[in-house]
């Protein structure tokens, strides 16, 4: 539980088996139950306004991974990291957040940057990275950065900015600024070194940091089962000396109330918390997957009625606040828009040979001056480079 | 003017960019309350405060990966890593996180940081204290690698290098940390990143070093002198970004070169500058260039005199290119 008198429920189990199972772990934290009906008790108290903005985040993050797929699947982009399933954790966790916070994501949180309001375009450029990325092209897809948004660069090595958040949480404290850090990574991350680190800091520092654990049952095909011999992720919490709560990671209301009580206990002093967010990933690992190797068709049929999107649906038809028609207007609109900034991202070209050099230090060393004039004769020479790269599976 | 160690001019060089700069912060393992177990950072702690002088957990990884989120959120970290061979562990933080974030960004986030540590043989430490792991972090796009040689480059280059916008890594050669004394002015002043100096003017014969190994040089010059070779000594000071110019001006000079490092040889940095003068002035030379290194072994503890380079192994060195 996170404080004496929160009012987020803890229950406990005494057999919990932490293998992808067909239903959600008894001990998690919801604000639904299986019929999507709301328990009044913890019933996050939000704006008409906030509900549909949050909804619309979730849309635009299922079709947004969706077209992403389908790119790559066209081989118009090279590779894509999908979140299907895991809509609800993103649009969650980032609806608690301020927009003055730190976000240190992983590499599957294209929600949490549709969410703090990074531009489709700029997103997308990424995809092709093309000059109009912001990373120049330096990247492979799904790496986005938006610095002036506070969204930090993704890394591929696994759990790296988990401490990392935790150094920008402590800049804030010193500074005595209210911004804290929340840092996102997968049940495989917990095995990290940067992991251990991370928290181990953070509970000695006693820093202003959320860390947000997806429990998506595996770490490319490694079930979580085999990831560590811990009952629940979020009994790690303890060792590191800081509070945890496990959430279902299907239930968009139950993810902001414990991401919104993590956050004020960070900005009040009061240090980090862990919260596990247990789903699925219904997805493959990335566009280069075949889940159906290693997953059971079973479990992922059980999970798939417990859809984010389709649970969260039924709770804003109930208040009156969705209907079938409002459905339609807004997957009509988000496709239009997706439609034509993936027309314009397509039609960039790629960077320019000089960007190469650029950004490696401030400015240019002697070696990279020599290295860029030799290259730019090297091009005079030939006339142009012949791309022999292909898109490898990985 | 004060007559400071060169671990004295290294804290002088911390205090005096601390109380300019209050984004300066220190972190690593008993650098606070114990001001550091070579007492680089001794005192520092009363004078600053303990969130500006931070005694860490003790995981160089987080160590570094703290002092990056520290950097990107406005802050300008001075991590220390406590011994160079405890480095390791920190070596995906530093290489493909530290060194590369401006690269991967786009220019949008910088990691401006001085990871300082003492490094090198020569005071009994074994293989876990004594290592000169240089030539991994000078492999390194997105990073520089700066090494004093006495006290006053300590300072003006560890000022350098906290004002420097790119992430350095910078060595401190311990074996120095008290045997050499030097004038260091009172007040802030920097020493160019990227610029080597020649620290005795020669004809005959150009030694090249860094670090420790540069009063090795000077006293082998001393040697050879009355063996008739009169040499020239190169302090690189910084590895990367590399002073060409410098070493290529002394080699068109002399036409013969001894280079000297702690390192193993094989894939040592002096392979490095082996290349690029014979890339650069292979016509200047007048005999093959000659490496005087550490073995390529691990590093001993009994038998580090003989594992290190001496002034009478470099003299010899320094023979053999003048015979041939």
């Amino acid at each position: 539980m996170l404080e004496k008198n929160s009012k987020l429920k803890k229950k406990t189990t005494k057999k919990i088996v932490m293998k992808a199972p067909a239903v959600l772990r008894a001990d998690c934290f919801r604000v639904l139950d299986e019929n999507n009906r709301p328990n009044e008790k913890v019933e996050p108290k939000l704006s008409k306004e906030m509900l549909i903005r949050m909804y619309r985040n979730m849309m635009a993050t299922r079709l947004f991974d969706e077209r992403g797929m389908l790119l790559q699947r066209q081989g118009r982009i090279g590779f894509y990291v999908p979140s299907f399933g895991q809509e609800a954790i993103q649009i969650g966790t980032a609806a608690a957040l301020k927009n003055s916070d730190w976000i240190f994501p992983s590499y599957r949180e294209p929600g949490v940057f549709l969410s703090r309001g990074a531009g489709l375009f700029e997103m997308l450029c990424n995809l092709w990275g093309n000059q109009s990325d912001v990373c120049k092209g330096r990247q492979m897809p799904v790496h986005y950065s938006f610095s002036d948004l506070k969204l930090f660069s993704v890394s591929s090595p696994i759990a790296t900015q988990v401490i990392q958040a935790v150094g920008a949480s402590l800049a804030s404290k010193i500074r005595n600024e209210k911004d804290i850090a929340i840092t996102y990574f997968g049940d495989g991350g917990t095995s990290e070194n940067d992991f251990h680190t991370g928290l181990t800091f953070a509970g000695a520092m006693k820093t202003p940091t959320v860390f947000i654990c997806t429990n998506n049952g595996f770490a490319i095909s490694v079930p979580t089962q085999k990831q560590t011999g811990a009952q629940r992720m979020v009994d790690k919490a303890i060792g590191y000396g800081m509070p945890g709560i496990a959430v279902d990671g299907n239930d968009v209301l139950a993810v902001y109330s414990a991401t919104q009580e993590a956050a004020d206990r960070a900005r009040r002093g009061e240090g980090p918390t862990l919260i596990e967010c247990v789903t699925l990933r219904m997805g493959p690992h990335s566009s280069s997957d075949d889940p159906t190797r290693y997953r059971d068709a079973q479990v992922f049929e059980a999970w798939a009625k417990r859809d984010p999107i389709q649970r969260f649906r039924q709770y804003l038809e109930r208040k009156k606040l969705w209907d079938e028609k409002k459905q339609e207007d807004l997957e009509k609109e988000l496709k239009a828009t997706l439609a034509e900034a993936v027309e314009k991202a397509e039609k960039e070209p790629p960077p320019q040979l000089d960007t190469l050099f650029e950004d490696v230090y401030a400015e240019l060393t002697p070696q990279l001056v020599r290295q860029k004039e030799d290259l730019l004769a090297e091009q005079e020479l030939r006339g142009k480079f012949e791309n022999t790269s292909e898109a490898f599976p990985l | 003017m004060a007559n400071l160690t060169l671990v004295q001019a290294v804290r002088d060089a911390l205090m005096t960019e601390m109380a300019l700069d209050p984004r300066v912060v220190l972190m690593g393992e008993d650098v606070g309350l114990n001001g550091g177990v070579f007492r680089a950072t001794e005192g520092l702690q009363k004078e600053f405060g303990e969130e500006r002088v931070m005694d860490t957990p003790l995981a160089e990884s987080g160590i570094i990966g703290l002092a990056l989120g520290m950097s990107v959120n406005g802050m300008r970290p001075v991590p220390e890593i406590q011994f160079m061979d405890f480095i390791y562990p920190a070596f995906d933080q530093i290489v493909s996180e530290v060194a590369k974030l401006r690269y991967r960004s786009g220019g949008g986030f910088k990691c401006p940081m001085v990871i300082r540590t003492p490094y090198g043989g020569g005071i009994k430490g074994g293989h876990y204290h004594s290592q000169s792991a240089e030539a991994y972090f000078a492999h390194t796009a997105g990073l520089k690698v700066v090494i004093p040689s006495n006290p006053y480059d300590a300072k003006g280059l560890l000022i350098a290098s906290i004002r420097d916008e790119d992430p350095v890594l910078f060595m401190e050669p311990k074996r120095l940390y008290r045997s050499v004394k030097g004038e260091v002015p009172e007040e802030a002043y920097t020493v160019d990143i990227g610029k080597a100096q020649v620290v005795r003017p020669g004809k005959d014969v150009t030694l090249i070093a860094w670090g420790a190994m540069v009063p090795v040089c000077l006293k082998a010059a001393e040697l050879c002198e009355p063996r008739g070779a009169d040499c020239e000594v190169i302090d690189l000071r910084t590895l990367v970004p590399l002073d060409e110019e410098t070493i290529l001006e002394s080699v068109r000079k002399t036409g013969r070169v001894v280079i000297v490092h702690e390192a193993q040889k094989t894939c040592g940095f002096g392979a490095e500058i082996s290349a690029l003068i014979s890339e650069q002035a292979i016509l200047s030379l007048e005999a093959p260039i000659v490496r005087v290194t550490g073995l390529d072994t691990p590093f001993p503890y009994t038998l580090e005199h003989i594992y290190l380079p001496d002034p009478e192994r470099v003299a010899l060195a320094v023979g053999k290119v003048t015979r041939f």
